[in-house]
């Protein structure tokens, strides 16, 4: 289980750092959302992989599985979500105001203004 | 009075709620409480201060949980500081922004200044690294509304990658926290302090690098070259009043550096000794050079206020990469100055914007504009701030850099950096005096409007960063009981984590 779960943590990073470097922002949302997923499996997993084990001691358990980093990927998820409405809407505008989906400010940024 | 640590948290979005529901369509009901608000934080922050100033350090258990398994918040010498800083340059930047209408541009103005100030107090009290992270997301979900705040193409546009720059900065965070707690198994700064220093060097691999994701992270937020580029086009193109405000959001990442760098990764820690200190200082020399270099270069002044705040986070994070006593003291200081300055700068940038027209701050010459003259002298004034002339209290706080640096190993590069650079930035200021207030052809533009409390935020600035100079005494020995403070964390650690039942936790 752990060579299946490194690795997808691996994949979703490659994957979300190729598109975040991509021109337009669209693609380069879809790299951010694919490098939160990944980084939520990688909290999840700091707290050890365990399989059927209560996130609490209770009576007759023996082991438990640390609940503090689902905790941790409860609120990392809650903003990152949050997050990628904020920049979708914000991308949308500025495609909507500029005409062009471009990340890439105009050449002589704010120099004109 | 330990109660009072949480008001900086719980006031600000109180009445941010408020003003959403309540007055969203009144602003001025939106501005009486902006600035009530904003004066009752002073006098909060300013008890604190006086609080820790006799070196008490004060942790406030949230919900009584005992630490380190619950979050906590401690206030000492730093945080007091920074936090009275941070509450002090928001109620001016709000005076100005009712003076001169920003606020009226756009929806929610002061209710985001308000989570903004949330989010910066919690990050300067916060004891937990993650807590850290989520007032981090706090003061940055504010930012992002502030900086697009009235709109506009290149507005957008800037707004854009700086959202997409600092999530890929939270994403590096989250990853640095997870890897922390793999190895650690805690995220109370105190806690993971002893947990560090009693690991054994030989697996100390995951903690080093995570160490350095950490860094980085904080070096985003500082712009600390090479990852700056956020900055000079988020700040040029933010609302002026606004990128004034952020001149105290780059200090979070030097404020996190200091205080995580000395806490848990310090320079005596052996897991990660030497992993710092050289690489920041030629860091940070070599964002000094690119700020003031980019000062000579800027072709608007928005532009060079910008690059004029990425030189000073040089400076400020030379001094701190020193990683001793007086350097810190000197690093402190020039953080005060470098924050005041700045956000002026800004000010005055908006009031040539305001006065020539909009969008007409290109250094190029143009038409006499009203009120040239007192804006003149208010940039004369900020300008000799910024570049670290006598006698403002820049002069100060690159002399204490200086001075601290004299006995590194690096001084010789150090002293002909810092002070190559401030040639550099006083030819560039100089530049774009000149041309923006002697360069002008006779025609008299348009006057704009009466903004005396515009002008008034900016004197009150000027008087500050005097106050600073006049009382530099007081305030050095402040900051070195400060540093002081820093480099001997057993009272810090012994307020976050007190003893439980006599069992160590």
């Amino acid at each position: 289980m752990e060579m299946l779960y490194s690795s997808a943590v691996g994949i979703l990073t490659a994957a979300g750092l190729y598109l975040v470097l991509r021109r337009r922002t669209f693609p380069v949302i879809l790299g951010l959302s694919l490098l939160t997923y990944a980084v939520n499996l990688f909290l999840f997993a700091s707290g050890r992989l365990m399989e059927n084990l209560p996130p609490v001691l209770g009576q007759g358990a023996t082991a438990y599985t640390d609940p503090l980093p689902q905790a941790l990927v409860l609120t990392a998820i809650v903003i990152s979500f949050g997050m990628t409405a904020v920049i979708v809407i914000l991308a949308l505008g500025s495609y909507l105001t500029s005409d062009s989906d471009s990340i890439d400010l105009p050449p002589g940024d704010g120099d004109a203004e | 009075m330990t109660h009072w640590i949480i008001l900086p948290l719980v006031m600000p979005p109180t009445v941010a709620a408020l003003m959403i529901l309540a007055m969203r369509h009144h602003l001025d009901l939106a501005r009486i409480f902006a600035v009530g608000s904003g004066l009752a934080l002073l006098a909060i922050a300013l008890g604190l201060l006086w609080q820790a100033s006799d070196g008490t350090v004060t942790a406030y258990h949230l919900g009584n949980w005992p630490a380190p398994y619950g979050i906590v918040l401690v206030l000492d010498r730093l945080s007091a500081l920074l936090v009275a800083l941070t509450v002090f340059l928001a109620l001016v930047v709000t005076l100005y922004a009712i003076g001169t209408d920003w606020d009226a541009c756009g929806k929610h103005f002061h209710a985001l200044v308000q989570f903004q100030v949330m989010g910066l107090c919690g990050a300067f009290l916060t004891g937990d690294v993650f807590n850290l992270f989520v007032f981090f997301e706090v003061l940055l979900i504010a930012s992002y509304g502030l900086m697009i705040h009235g709109g506009g193409e290149l507005r957008l546009q800037s707004g854009v990658q700086y959202v997409v720059y600092n999530l890929l900065g939270s994403t590096l965070f989250l990853f640095a926290l997870g890897a922390i707690y793999a190895v650690t198994g805690t995220l109370n700064m105190a806690d993971l302090a002893a947990r560090v220093a009693a690991m054994p060097a030989e697996d100390s691999g995951l903690v080093r690098v995570a160490a350095v994701l950490l860094f980085l992270v904080f070096a985003v937020k500082a712009a600390l070259l090479p990852l700056h580029f956020w900055l000079p086009a988020t700040y040029a193109q933010a609302p002026a009043p606004i990128a004034a405000l952020f001149a105290v959001m780059t200090k979070v990442g030097a404020y996190a550096i200091i205080r995580l760098y000395t806490l848990v990764f310090g320079p005596g820690v052996a897991v990660t000794s030497g992993l710092f200190g050289e690489p920041l200082l030629w860091a940070a020399l070599m964002t000094l050079a690119i700020g003031t270099m980019g000062i000579l270069g800027s072709r608007s002044l928005g532009r060079l206020a910008a690059f004029a705040a990425i030189g000073s986070m040089g400076t400020l994070l030379t001094a701190v990469s020193l990683f001793t006593e007086t350097a810190t003291t000197a690093a402190l200081y020039y953080m005060i100055h470098s924050t005041l300055a700045g956000a002026a700068l800004f000010l005055v940038t908006d009031l040539v914007r305001a006065a020539k027209g909009q969008g007409a701050d290109t250094l190029i010459p143009g038409p006499r504009f009203a009120r040239q003259g007192l804006i003149a002298v208010l940039f004369f004034a900020t300008a000799i701030a910024v570049a670290g002339l006598p006698p403002l209290s820049g002069f100060i706080g690159k002399l204490l850099v200086l001075d601290a640096s004299r006995t590194a190993p690096q001084a010789a590069i150090i002293w002909a950096v810092i002070l190559a650079g401030s040639l550099v930035a006083v030819l560039g200021l100089a530049r774009a005096g000149s041309v923006l207030f002697w360069n002008t052809t006779k025609d008299l533009s348009p006057e704009p409007p009466a903004t005396p409390l515009a002008l008034v935020s900016v004197g009150l600035l000027l008087a500050t960063l005097v106050a600073i100079t006049l009382g530099a005494g007081p305030v050095i020995s402040y900051l070195s009981a400060t540093s002081a403070q820093l480099y001997d964390p057993v009272a810090y650690s012994a307020a976050s984590i007190p003893l439980v039942d006599g069992m160590s936790p």
